[in-house]
């Protein structure tokens, strides 16, 4: 018997495709999953393997050419009621990308945060132009309280000299300083969720840590769900609560964060685990990669996309049948063949 | 920014000061000079000029000093606003230009208020409507404008309204206002007047600035920033504006530096064509008669004109994008 | 040890860049379209029935001839009718009527009038021409005649040689200068390269048709029109050299810091082979994407001036020299087959500036 989840987010087999001039591209094909009120989910995966879409598809802020074909997006914006009855919800999939429905959700509920933060604001504009722009669009406050409000935020995300930079235009700013500029401005109106799209990726380790640890401050100081996307397992380990392992488009394994790294169940995520290097446990031999290569987008496998490579391949099975996603005993949930259910 | 202004005004001095150089430099080319073509067109008449006259003609133009006396002389004159004087019209050179370079002054600021005016809804539109029908009918008139030279369009078009119309579209103003001083009347004349050359003249200059703003602005719109935008809850139409194509514009900004000058050079042409009273005939005219103080004038002073336009547009561009504005 | 992926296939550069140029549909016609233009102005002599200095006062602004296929007995083959020449005496024009009683049947591959085919090769066959001997009202002026008599589709063909030919050769002066100017700009660096750029900026800052107009105005009247023919290309070609300059300079110096040049400096590779090797490969698309642009220009330049009356005059035959005659409106109303040359440079310019813009988008391999 499971307790009783609280629910922001649930997405039911979501699938976006994009339309090319050289053909079609299923970036996300089939993802399901959960995220809990007040939790870090982490979702990972080489590049290319959709989770970046996945994320744009919540906010409906896909690249020229993508559409959601398929699937449901349901935000919770309340939880549920005292006596159980089902909180409502918005399927975000439906509403049309530039409706007002979703624009008020948009970076008012559900923010997101850049890889780069130094293409992620306007060159021209200040950033107090920029964080006042969003204040004042979703609180309808005056010009001078949305300023005071995000000269606030910028003290709290440890800005230096908070007032100069709100005057000052991004390229003045350093690289950790853009970073928390750009948290400031994702948060300045209290998300219930935060996707924070791969933000340790373009800084270098010390300023990684420090800002990982701004998101748990803030996380615990907003009492928001954060959701992060990351190729980077060390960060994983330091920030999630739950990962969802994807590979090209589908989920592939979703487990609490201790099990993934202690008790990985699919060949993917085995794989992935052993190519991580280990200080001292190597000495002379070769690295660990994962055979093959990742399959072009107009190539893909039939059956287990991850078939080709697998070290568990079953030939006969693998390559005919598409493994669903299957929930293990303990709450977690698979998609590999070597744990269904044996056919009658 | 203060630095960056003064740097450009040196810079604009400096080519101005090349420029008159070349200017100079390009009139005395023609072997001979104006005394030499002027007593051949004499003898060619039947008449004859004396050897005393042609001393004295030499003495009175300066003609005998040596060549680089010639240009400091006519240099150092030139910047009290002294442009010398016209053999062949026997008046002073900018008694015959200023009323000429007035008014291209006017048909080509004229010109690039209207190239801007069209091309800019254009450009946006077909940015962000890409690979829509009126995309590709634009992108496809843009190329027709680029193709035609403006001469060539000018006559055209002139055939084209004679045919259809049986007026004869020639001049800048009616016979009654060409040579009357100025005047609010004379002001609506010329208005009146002047659709077709500034249709003409920036016809290409249209096309290809369409061209460009849709280039640039495509290029913005995939740029993160304006992702980045549109995920903190901006509306479409307010999300274009406010960033992509602020940012597009900055460098069309520094346009009106190279657009100055294909304006300019295409008024010298249609006014051939078309009859119309500005530079082009009369500069021609001197360049073949070799009448040397007016054509350098005219060739320095069409030059003056793009240097000064493109120094302002560097201004303009400096003045709105911050990065250049802060970094110098 | 991994093997290397099946599948994949090597192609050069240039190959590439063919591929990628020939998706681009209407580049490629235009391709087509100027291949077939510079066949018909260089074999116009033998394509052509008339020759195109060849006065007949009788024929003086005569309207273009209609060629028939049938008559009141069905299918003949092509021919034209013989002209009855007629003065307006209340315009004080010449007017044509056809005389419907001599129908000149036109013959493919005839020996007529003799030519020398580019000034070289003497020859006398023809394409097309009527075979009536001594009959002097039998005319075939395909597209009329200008004010000599002269045939118009003869002069209009022939004056493309002069007028498309420009282009190349002024272009293959612009290379030349402007990719030893823009390379040694961009390798040396330093003052030369600040003097080369100076320079540059200058030039541009010239409004382009005054300083042609002065240049072309100090060709002496005396010059053959050989001699004036390279002047104009040299004066053409002084403007646009700047244009490729800027872009070899560009690429050269941002090549030269590329990690691939220090390597092979490194491995010992001395300048000259760096700059065959490595250098040069990465200027082929751009250079050749900034000449095509640029010719254009160059046949409109020359257009420009031989229509203001500068640089080639008649005798000599050009589409510019042939327009300075249509200049009026009032001979453009009453012979408009005059415009002509108009219609073949708009065709001209249009071709290039699509094949420009296929082969910028077959050079740059981020376009998508």
């Amino acid at each position: 018997m499971t307790a009783k989840r609280d629910l922001l987010l649930e997405v039911k087999d979501l699938k976006t495709h994009f339309h090319l001039h050289e053909g079609m591209v299923k970036a996300v094909d089939g993802v399901s999953f959960e995220l809990e009120r007040h939790t870090t989910m982490a979702i990972v995966g080489e590049s290319g393997c959709g989770k970046s879409v996945t994320a744009r598809s919540i906010l409906q802020i896909l690249d020229r050419g993508g559409r959601i074909v398929n699937g449901e997006i349901l935000y919770y914006r309340a939880p549920a009621a005292e006596n159980g009855t089902p909180p409502p919800a918005v399927d975000l999939a439906k509403l049309h990308p530039d409706s007002p429905e979703i624009r008020a959700i948009r970076g008012a509920e559900i923010a997101m945060i850049f890889q780069e933060p130094m293409t992620a604001f306007s060159p021209v504009h200040t950033i107090g132009f920029q964080m006042a722009e969003v204040i004042t669009l979703h609180q309808k406050v005056a010009k001078t309280e949305a300023r005071a409000r995000a000269l606030a935020m910028l003290r709290r995300v440890g800005v230096p000299r908070p007032e100069q930079s709100l005057d000052s235009y991004v390229h003045q700013l350093s690289g950790g300083m853009r970073q928390r500029a750009m948290i400031a401005m994702a948060l300045s109106c209290r998300p219930s969720l935060l996707i924070a799209d791969e933000p340790t990726t373009a800084i270098d380790v010390t300023t990684q840590a420090q800002i990982l640890e701004l998101m748990r401050e803030l996380q615990q100081e907003y009492g928001m769900s954060i959701m992060l996307i990351t190729h980077d397992l060390g960060v994983v380990a330091e920030m999630a609560e739950s990962v969802m392992v994807m590979y090209l488009g589908q989920v592939v394994e979703q487990a609490p964060v201790d099990d993934i790294f202690h008790d990985p169940k699919h060949p993917y995520t085995q794989s992935l685990l052993r190519s991580i290097p280990k200080l001292g446990a190597q000495g002379g031999r070769k690295l660990e990669t994962i055979k093959g290569a990742i399959p072009g987008p107009y190539a893909r496998p039939s059956g287990c996309l991850f078939h080709p490579r697998c070290p568990a391949f079953m030939p006969g099975q693998c390559d005919q049948i598409q493994p669903p996603l299957i929930q293990l005993d303990d709450g977690r949930k698979v998609s590999c063949l070597l744990y269904a259910e044996p056919a009658r | 920014m203060l630095a960056y202004v003064a740097r450009r005004l040196v810079y604009a001095v400096g080519l101005l000061i090349g420029i008159s150089m070349i200017s100079f430099t390009i009139i005395q080319l023609p072997p001979g000079d104006y005394l030499s073509t002027y007593v051949t067109n004499m003898q060619s008449r039947g008449l004859e000029v004396s050897a005393a006259q042609v001393a004295f003609l030499k003495q009175q133009y300066g003609l005998d000093l040596p060549v680089y006396q010639q240009y400091f002389k006519w240099a150092w004159n030139f910047i009290q606003g002294d442009f010398g004087y016209s053999f062949e019209w026997q008046q002073s050179v900018s008694s015959l230009i200023r009323d000429r370079l007035l008014l291209t002054v006017i048909v080509s600021l004229a010109t690039l208020v209207f190239t801007w005016l069209v091309a800019f809804p254009i450009g946006v539109y077909t940015a962000t409507h890409q690979y829509s029908a009126a995309d590709y009918i634009f992108t496809f008139i843009g190329f027709i404008g680029l193709s035609i030279p403006s001469f060539l369009l000018a006559l055209l078009l002139a055939y084209a309204i004679f045919k259809l119309t049986g007026v004869s579209v020639v001049g800048l103003f009616s016979p009654e206002y060409a040579d009357a001083p100025w005047s609010v009347g004379r002001v609506i004349d010329l208005i009146k007047h002047i659709g077709l050359p500034i249709f003409i003249v920036g016809a290409s200059g249209t096309a290809s600035l369409i061209r460009t703003l849709r280039a640039c602005i495509l290029d913005e719109l995939g740029k993160p920033y304006v992702v980045a935008a549109r995920a903190r809850g901006l509306k479409e139409i307010q999300l274009l504006f406010t960033y992509p194509i602020r940012i597009a514009v900055n460098p069309l900004l520094s346009t009106v530096g190279w657009l100055l000058p294909g304006i300019i050079s295409g008024t010298v042409i249609i006014a051939v064509v078309l009859g119309l009273d500005l530079t082009g005939p009369l500069l021609l005219r001197s360049l073949q008669f070799q009448d040397m103080y007016l054509a350098a004038s005219f060739v320095m002073l069409l030059s003056a004109l793009t240097v000064v336009g493109t120094f302002i547009s560097d201004i303009l561009l400096a003045w709105s994008d911050p990065r250049i504005r802060i970094l110098g | 040890m991994a093997k290397p992926a099946d599948n994949i296939v090597y192609a050069s550069q240039l190959r590439l860049m063919w591929l990628k140029f020939k998706s681009h549909k209407l580049a490629l016609y235009s391709v087509g379209v100027l291949l077939t233009l510079y066949f018909i102005t260089f074999f116009s002599q033998f394509l052509v029935p008339h020759d195109y200095a060849e006065r007949n006062s009788d024929r003086i602004n005569a309207p273009p001839q209609t060629v028939h296929f049938f008559d009141e007995n069905g299918w003949r083959g092509p021919y034209v009718y013989a002209l009855d020449q007629s003065l307006d005496l209340e315009n004080l024009t010449w007017v044509y009527t056809e005389d419907t009683t001599q129908k000149l049947p036109i013959h493919f591959l005839v020996h007529t009038t003799e030519y020398k085919l580019w000034g070289l090769f003497k020859s006398d066959l023809h394409l097309l021409g009527l075979l009536e001997a001594g009959n002097e009202a039998a005319t075939l002026h395909l597209l009329g005649t200008d004010s000599f008599g002269r045939d118009y589709l003869a002069r209009v063909l022939f004056g493309g040689q002069i007028s498309l030919s420009i282009g190349l050769v002024g272009v293959a002066f612009s290379f030349i200068l402007g990719l030893v100017l823009g390379g040694i700009s961009g390798y040396l660096g330093g003052f030369v390269d600040n003097v080369i750029q100076r320079l540059i900026e200058l030039l541009v800052a010239l409004p382009t048709l005054p300083l042609w107009m002065g240049l072309a105005a100090a060709v002496p009247p005396s010059w053959t029109p050989q001699q004036v023919y390279l002047m104009m290309t040299i004066i053409l070609s002084l403007v646009t050299w700047t244009g490729l300059a800027r872009v070899v300079r560009g690429k050269v110096l941002s090549v030269r810091e590329e990690d691939f040049v220090l390597a092979a400096r490194l491995g010992g590779a001395r300048q000259p082979w760096i700059i065959r090797k490595h250098l040069l490969p990465s200027l082929v698309s751009y250079s050749i994407v900034s000449l095509t642009m640029a010719i254009p220009g160059m046949i409109l330049g020359e257009t420009a001036l031989s229509f203001l009356g500068l640089g080639l005059q008649p005798p000599a035959v050009s589409w510019g020299v042939l327009l300075q005659e249509a200049q009026n409106l009032r001979t453009i109303a009453l012979y408009p087959w005059l415009l002509a040359p108009a219609i073949m440079i708009i065709l001209v310019v249009l071709a290039f500036n699509f094949i420009g813009d296929g082969l910028r988008d077959a050079a740059d391999p981020y376009v998508r």
